[in-house]
């Protein structure tokens, strides 16, 4: 459950890489604002993602 | 462009060094996609596609050549480098040691840690200039090919120190950091792009090509920058993992595949990092250009800062640590090879220590393109020596493997096929004029003949005797 939970904050970390951009080119957003969106999901993907992806390559 | 999370893992199975890898161990297409997908998403992508911008390709040529160039490298590694991979199951190394002798193939490993070096070296390069962003470095031009400050000698000094350190200590974690931060920094890469279009004019979608050839890929070189032509790019991409297909370095990856056809797994590294990755930064090299004034200067930290931000700048030294760390220790490791006896970690930080220095000089980041063609040309003929030994010779009625059959420690054959094609290629390359972007090809068919034809010599004497 908490992987999952886990996996999923990952992935709005992602999504939070990626869509504020689209929004930046229709003009629907700032470019600063995407600045911290992006740093926002930087900080969401590398919190999370290393509790569930590859964890094998630690043995 | 360097080997980074799964073939990490392989490195580990050391029982597989000197034996073809056993059936259950073989991986399916998931492992390759993925691997390569990540390793062609590194820190020569800042640089790589900037360059283009740099040298005065359109936006035609751009889009096409890559096209073009990108499927060919998926194409040598599907027909060349994976159905060997297979068929031997071995790793590159021990295959040069059966074919070529153990001597010259530590030369070869000599060769292709000193290309490692300075391939990590533009790496750790490419990572000061984001970590130099907080000093207000200033950052070198694209005409530079010395230190052009103390301030970016002592970033540069304590960028390889870390990354030396952390390679000295073994790079498992390294690696699955490099495949985490895999995915998003593809996606950091596409919406970096993406959120500076409007800055550049493109409203809309339909503004792309218009504005792509006013203002990104203009067909005019900068200054003192050569003219790149549809085919530069067709070569370029073709060639600048020459090392890994057609050169056969893959063969160590492609050895776990279940089917030959997993070669074409290449096309997620070539079709995202080679394609989509270098528009996206020459997208973001052409916005900096513009806004200021074309500029010499070159330095991806501050260009990737300004259409993302901190996570542009994190990107940038994500991208050139995780590349240049592994290299660093698989430099090591080669040198090793030579001496087993010497502690990984005194080599590691020798190999750490020349990589530093020669990441002081700004012509490691600035001529990254004449570089990684080069690297590809010196490695080739390695591939087409393998490639030779496995499908000609044994038709012409002589013996593959030849070091190992005839118990020698140096393939005479394959040592002239290696100098007499870089020989061929720097004559064509001083007296005709052809770029080095252009010498894989002709080289390629040089190295194979020149194989053929002394092997043909030396075995039919030992064959005759015998």
């Amino acid at each position: 459950m908490s992987n999952l939970i886990l996996k999923i904050i990952s992935f709005a970390g992602l999504l939070l890489t990626i869509i504020p951009s689209f929004m930046v080119f229709s003009q629907g957003m700032e470019l600063n604002t995407n600045k911290y969106l992006m740093l926002l999901g930087t900080i969401l993907w590398f919190a999370c993602t290393p509790f569930w992806m590859n964890r094998n390559a630690n043995n | 462009m360097a080997k980074i999370s799964i073939k990490g893992q392989l490195d580990s199975v050391e029982e597989f060094e000197r034996t073809p890898v056993p059936e259950r161990h073989w991986k399916g297409w998931g492992s390759f996609i993925g691997m390569y997908a990540g390793e062609h998403t590194a820190g020569t992508e800042f640089v790589i596609g900037p360059l283009f911008v740099a040298h005065g390709v359109t936006v035609s040529g751009l889009i096409f050549g890559l096209l073009v160039g990108n499927l060919l490298a998926v194409l040598s590694w599907a027909f060349l480098c994976a159905p060997i991979a297979m068929k031997a199951r071995l790793t590159l190394y021990y295959m040069l040691e059966k074919i070529c002798g153990a001597k010259l193939a530590a030369i070869y490993n000599v060769v292709n840690a000193l290309m490692f070096c300075f391939l990590a070296g533009a790496m750790i390069a490419v990572s000061a200039t984001a970590v130099g962003i907080p000093f207000h470095l200033s950052m070198p031009s694209l005409n530079d090919w010395l230190p052009n400050s103390i301030g970016w000698i002592i970033t540069v000094l304590m960028v390889g120190a870390v990354t030396t350190v952390v390679a000295m200590f073994g790079y498992t974690q390294v690696a699955r950091v490099a495949s985490i931060a895999a995915p998003w920094m593809i996606l950091v890469f596409v919406a970096a792009a993406v959120a500076v279009l409007p800055d550049l004019g493109v409203k809309s979608i339909s503004d792309f090509w218009t504005v792509a050839n006013a203002k990104i890929w203009t067909g005019a070189p900068l200054a003192g920058q050569s003219k790149f032509t549809f085919w530069h790019v067709v070569f370029f991409a073709w060639f600048c993992n020459m090392a890994m297909h057609i050169g056969m370095a893959d063969l160590s990856i492609f050895r776990y595949a279940k089917k030959w056809y997993y070669g074409f797994s290449s096309a997620t590294g070539m079709f995202v990092g080679h394609y989509i990755a270098w528009i996206a930064s020459g997208i973001l090299y052409s916005l900096f250009l513009m806004e200021s004034n074309y500029s010499a200067v070159f330095a991806p930290g501050p260009i990737a800062y300004r259409a993302a931000g901190i996570a542009g700048a994190i990107c940038v030294i994500v991208a050139g640590w995780t590349t240049a760390n592994p290299t660093i220790y698989r430099a090591g490791l080669a040198l090793q090879s030579i001496r087993p006896k010497w502690k990984t970690w005194r080599v590691t930080m020798v190999i750490g220590m020349i990589t530093t220095a020669a990441a002081c000089f700004p012509a490691l980041v600035m001529k990254l393109l004449d570089f990684v063609a080069l690297y590809g040309l010196i490695l080739m003929p390695m591939g087409a020596v393998i490639l030779m030994d496995v499908y000609i010779i044994p038709k012409m009625g002589f013996k593959a493997n030849y070091a190992e059959t005839f118990n020698k420690s140096f393939n005479i054959a394959a040592a002239l096929a290696w100098v007499l094609t870089l020989g061929f290629s720097l004559l064509i390359n001083i007296y005709f004029g052809v770029e080095i972007f252009f010498l894989g090809l002709p080289g390629w068919f040089i190295a194979a003949i020149v194989y053929l034809v002394f092997s043909w010599m030396i075995q039919k004497s030992k064959l005759q005797v015998a």
